[in-house]
């Protein structure tokens, strides 16, 4: 093994790491502030994926008002959502939620294949994105560089985000207790709209982001990229931003150093594997790597 | 024990389900005893899961992997032998020359889907809620890739076909019976009571000596061993078999039959069952006739969101018919408003 292809399985890591990240901030952001595992996240990505090839190759716009676009896009999306499905329900049991949001995510998935048609289509993005640079002996397309670095900023937007303005300090009030959030004055609800608003924001970017590796798009596409976001926050520990882009990188690190150091013949066991370390790490650490331990009261 | 009114309710129901299924059998199409023998399947499937996942609480989306195991594993038994030793080559020797007739098979299939529960229990079941779910939605994946791989024993992705078609409606409704009859006596038995502590309050119900880790496992072992004999019943209602049957999709139609009905309530899991196997069958002409593909799910889920939103107790609530209830459990007006609050079992 030489060092080169050693450096080329990290980069690789961290692409896909990056885009697991992406999708799983998002994830864990709603889970923090309403305790719901959001399965329409993963359709959100795809809606993201949809626009940009609306934008890109139908209407012949640049790159970067694709990026605006998806951000937009995902961001409304999310929040009517919320606004339609999740808010008439906050007081119910947290099962409810969760199944809600599968029902949200069939609807949009089928509601794609209506539309949309369930064909696959080509997701060609333009030459200059897909050209390739190299890095010590190690290659990456221009993408890939772009989704490192778009990743990187908007992470490090979001945290100064919520440290910082008055609406992040009121999100992450809300998350740790939403009847004192109330009483101290802060407008419950418009925090969680805002945390749909970002979470959606980011799963449309990682949409765009997904279907330029993946090279195609279809309605179904959200699925597995929003149940691996799932695992990814998962294993950093659900409701931290930190951790989940932790879990997104390392998710995206052993995916890659499994389908690279094991066998080719094994190479289709990959989503077993993913499901079987999320198994793995429920276990071991049931609050992920940065989460709090869950207090069980009778 | 004399004679009570829900005595006669069942005899009366048990006696229309036995004519239902001798006209069907002596008069309806194949395609209507298809239709026929999908819904009392997924009455089984409903029901077993309305017991685990909404008596017990244990929020899981397993049943299409247990539902896998058990077809699978029956189709492989009941298979014809001089065909296995081509189609699946790396059947072991005592194995290849085996065909067992469907009611060994079928009986087979779900104790195997039993032991896989038990298995992947004792991890997974030490999950909560969501994170129960997701786990068991990726046994579901886990079970499809083992299941593509191993080729020489399943087919892989190509699927298993030409297994006979044993299973008639007799089958179907017998074991929808059974199914019924186990989850019923359990769920009006102390075993039953024990059950729906854990889903209320788990930790009360283990400071009241319920002994919580067997229970849950007994509960989901069940709802297995229930799903793999509807996966068996299934893979010789339809003679074939690919991972790709056994989909998250199914998954959730089983959930929203199960929350329509009311999550815990029997006899709601299964009407849910029969309806939305029904509404989604006369659909699916409509769908094809104006070529808009995914109408089924998009009604479907539309109904699950809406029902979730005006009615989340689903039907029956956790509740059965007051009509076939015993004495005891049948419901006495409420002669004061703080009892109206109380949940009916």
């Amino acid at each position: 093994m030489t060092s080169s292809y050693l450096l080329q399985q990290v980069l690789n890591g961290l692409v896909l790491g990056s885009v697991y990240a992406l999708a799983a901030v998002g994830f864990s952001m709603i889970y923090g502030i309403v305790r719901l595992i959001n399965f329409a996240h993963g359709d959100v990505l795809m809606v993201g994926a949809f626009t940009a090839f609306g934008i890109l190759l139908v209407f012949g716009f640049p790159l970067w008002a694709a990026v605006l676009a998806v951000l937009t896009i995902g961001a409304i999306l999310a929040m009517l959502i919320d606004l339609v499905a999740f808010r008439p329900q906050r007081n119910a049991p947290q099962v409810n939620g969760f199944i809600t949001s599968l029902g949200v995510s069939i609807l949009m998935q089928n509601l794609g294949i209506l539309l949309l048609s369930g064909r696959p289509r080509p997701f060609n993005l333009p030459d200059w994105l897909r050209s390739n640079l190299e890095i010590a002996g190690a290659r990456m397309t221009v993408l890939e560089v772009v989704t490192v670095v778009i990743t990187l900023v908007v992470l490090a937007g979001l945290t100064l985000f919520v440290r910082g303005t008055r609406l992040g300090i009121g999100m992450r009030a809300t998350a740790e207790n939403p009847t004192a959030a109330r009483l101290m004055g802060i407008r419950v609800n418009r925090a969680i709209a805002t945390a749909f608003a970002l979470g959606g924001a980011l799963a449309g970017l990682a949409g765009l982001l997904y279907a330029g590796r993946a090279g195609q798009i279809h309605p179904l596409m959200g699925f597995v990229p929003g149940l691996k976001a799932f695992v990814a926050a998962v294993i950093g520990g659900v409701g931290s931003l930190v951790g989940a882009v932790l879990g997104g990188y390392l998710l995206g690190f052993a995916e890659v150093l499994f389908v690279g150091l094991m066998p080719p013949a094994y190479g289709s066991y990959r989503d077993a594997f993913v499901f079987g370390l999320l198994i793995l790490i429920l276990l071991i650490m049931p609050n992920g790597l940065m989460g709090r331990a869950a207090e069980e009261r009778a | 024990m004399s004679l009570q009114r829900h005595h006669l309710a069942w005899g009366l129901l048990a006696a229309a389900v036995v004519a239902l299924v001798a006209f069907a059998e002596a008069r309806l199409s194949g395609y209507e005893r298809t239709v026929m023998g999908f819904a009392g399947i997924y009455a089984m499937l409903a029901i077993s899961l309305s017991f685990s996942n909404g008596l017990t609480g244990l929020f899981s989306l397993g049943h299409p992997a247990f539902m896998m195991v058990g077809g699978y594993v029956a189709a492989i038994l009941t298979f014809p032998a001089n065909r296995k030793g081509f189609m699946l080559p790396a059947l072991p020797e005592w194995m290849a020359t085996l065909e067992w007739s469907l009611f060994p098979a079928t009986l087979a299939g779900g104790v195997a889907a039993a032991a896989v529960a038990v298995i992947a229990g004792f991890p997974v079941l030490r999950l909560r809620g969501h994170y129960l779910a997701v786990a068991t939605l990726g046994l579901i994946i886990i079970l499809r890739v083992v299941i593509n791989n191993a080729d020489g024993v399943t087919r892989g992705a190509l699927g298993l076909n030409g297994i006979p078609r044993h299973t008639d409606l007799w089958w179907i409704f017998g074991w929808l019976a059974l199914c019924l009859f186990v989850c019923w006596r359990l769920k009006y038995s102390s075993v039953g009571r024990s059950l729906l502590a854990i889903r209320e309050n788990e930790m009360a119900a283990a400071c009241m000596g319920v002994p919580r880790a067997r229970a849950k496992l007994a509960a989901f072992a069940l709802g297995a061993f229930f799903a793999g004999v509807g996966g068996a019943l299934w893979a010789h209602l339809l003679t074939n078999l690919t991972p790709g049957s056994f989909s998250i999709t199914l998954a959730f139609m089983l959930v929203v039959m199960v929350v329509v009905g009311g999550s815990g309530s029997l006899i709601g899991a299964a009407i849910a069952a029969v309806a939305i196997t029904f509404l989604s069958e006369a659909l699916r002409p409509v769908e094809q006739a104006v070529g808009a593909y995914g109408l089924v799910q998009i009604v479907i889920a539309v109904l699950l969101i809406a029902m979730l939103l005006l009615r989340p107790q689903g039907l029956f609530a956790s509740a059965e018919p007051a009509l076939l209830r015993p004495a005891p459990f049948r419901a006495r007006r409420p002669r004061h408003p703080s009892q109206v609050e109380k949940r009916e079992v």
